[in-house]
């Protein structure tokens, strides 16, 4: 990870190491830092794909205000990358357009309530 | 459908202050902050603080961060924290402001008094590939670097030679990364001379009377950018020059976060010395609506030492119209603070907040609306 080792002032305090994917890539970062975090320090800088003009996005204000850093994860698209902590094992992926969440059936319906 | 005395909207240095202040007089405060640790900018700010002793003048920010941690430790009983939690929306009819915790858990508070110190966010200039990955918000890169300890990139170009600006360069650099250059519309430095100096020993270029025109892009991020001198009247001229970079820095002013004081009804002002629409507030920082305080950036940009003390102030009024504390004993700690908030602005320096505050306030000497 691209981390600052020397510092004249400030001392780094991590956590615990973990691993996560990112589009299929399993990379690693501090639990609990945001996934911005994570992905910057493995010089990851591109985060989304915007809906109608397809420009790319990333990092911008690092307080869940701009919508520039929304990425899917875990399955749930446009979440705030910049103030969202990392989880062992989370699955991040770049988001095209607006993206959607996955729909399945009410369990009712599945056994078959009687309703159309 | 939670209660609470005393909801403060927000845990950087405005809000915390804010909220010590009213516990330490007996209020039951709730403090919330969208972050996921409190702090605000102050956990970012490894530079030492002007301003006046009282508010830590000489100390770095995240020693004083530090210190009202402490506070707030000690007043842990009368303080409920609850960070990665966002005020969305506050509801007049009931008066609940609406919170939503970790993303996942919907909180109804219903406070009886609330204090907005939800800072500012970033601005950003027109220009093409402003959108581009690699143009971030000073804020953003302070927050890498200091709090996480990431680059931010390897070489960077600074817009806006403002004290954000200055000060953020040199922290790039006490970081290891490269500055290709500071750019700064005007015909001179905005921030203090002490920072344009330290900057400008160690050999970085301040292009005055220059703006951006574009970031170039490879391979969907910042690979570079033109700026462009601009005559006396800020008209383009035909000297552009390229420069290297992988990340462009905005350090190019703030905007007050006030969509809540906007919801409440609070009566706004667009005063431009304060960089946008802020409140209309009294002497105790109290808006129009009676049930709303404000402190800090959301009040209008100034400096984390006047949060501080605006803060205190808002903490202690609230205080007051709760029945915690009068008389004497208030007047004497609300004086005591309100020397401490002139003394910052005085002079040359706070000549430009002076003149927004007089667009926005009711200070004269009434004693606010006893509640």
């Amino acid at each position: 990870m691209n981390l600052i080792k020397e510092h004249p002032i400030l001392e780094f305090h991590h956590a615990r190491k973990v691993t996560f994917s990112f589009d299929g890539r399993s990379l690693e970062g501090y639990e609990g830092e945001p996934i911005a975090s994570a992905l910057h320090a493995n010089k990851i800088r591109i985060y989304r794909e915007t809906p109608k003009t397809k420009r790319p996005r990333g990092f911008f204000c690092a307080i869940g205000k701009c919508s520039s850093c929304f990425m899917t994860v875990d399955g749930v698209p446009n979440v705030r990358i910049c103030v969202t902590p990392l989880k062992a094992g989370m699955v991040v992926q770049s988001q095209k357009g607006n993206g959607s969440v996955p729909w399945s059936e009410p369990e009712a319906q599945k056994e078959g309530d009687g309703l159309a | 459908m939670r209660e609470t005395e005393v909801l403060v909207i927000g845990g950087g240095p405005a809000g915390l202050s804010a909220a010590v202040e009213a516990a330490s007089h007996g209020c039951d405060v709730t403090l919330v902050d969208s972050d996921l640790a409190l702090g605000g900018q102050l956990v970012k700010q490894t530079h030492k603080f002007f301003g006046s002793e009282a508010e830590y003048a000489g100390t770095r920010g995240i020693k004083i961060a530090k210190i009202l941690f402490e506070e707030l430790e000690a007043a842990k009983d009368r303080v409920t924290v609850l960070s990665n939690t966002t005020a969305n929306g506050f509801y007049p009819d009931d008066g609940v402001v609406a919170l939503v915790k970790d993303e996942e858990e919907y909180i109804r508070l219903r406070p009886k008094k609330t204090i907005v110190a939800t800072g500012a966010m970033e601005r950003l200039l027109p220009f093409p590939n402003n959108d581009a990955p690699g143009v971030y918000g000073a804020g953003a890169i302070q927050t890498l670097m200091n709090v996480y300890g990431v680059f931010p990139g390897e070489r960077v170009l600074m817009i806006g030679a403002g004290n954000i600006g200055l000060i953020v360069s040199y922290q790039l650099m006490q970081a290891g990364v490269e500055i290709a250059g500071i750019v700064e519309f005007m015909p001179k430095v905005g921030g203090y001379w002490v920072h344009a100096a330290k900057v400008r020993r160690l050999g970085v270029p301040i292009y005055l009377r220059h703006t951006i025109t574009d970031a170039i892009v490879e391979k969907g991020v910042v690979a570079g950018a033109h700026i462009q001198r601009v005559d006396e009247k800020g008209r383009p001229t035909e000297e552009i020059r390229k420069i290297d970079c992988d990340t462009i820095c905005m350090a190019v002013g703030l905007i007050p976060t006030a969509e809540i004081l906007w919801q409440a009804g609070c009566k706004m002002t667009y005063v431009p010395e304060l960089c946008g629409h802020v409140p209309q507030r009294n002497a105790f920082m109290q808006t129009t609506n009676p049930n709303f305080w404000v402190a800090g950036d959301a009040s209008g940009i100034e400096e984390a030492s006047a949060a501080m003390v605006e803060g205190r102030i808002s903490g202690i009024s609230i205080a007051r119209a709760l029945g915690r504390i009068q008389g004497e004993a208030f007047q004497e700690r609300y004086l005591e603070l309100w020397q401490r908030l002139s003394n910052l602005r005085a002079g040359e320096v706070g000549a430009k907040i002076r003149s927004g505050l007089e667009k926005c306030s009711n200070c004269g000497c009434d004693w606010g609306e006893e509640a």
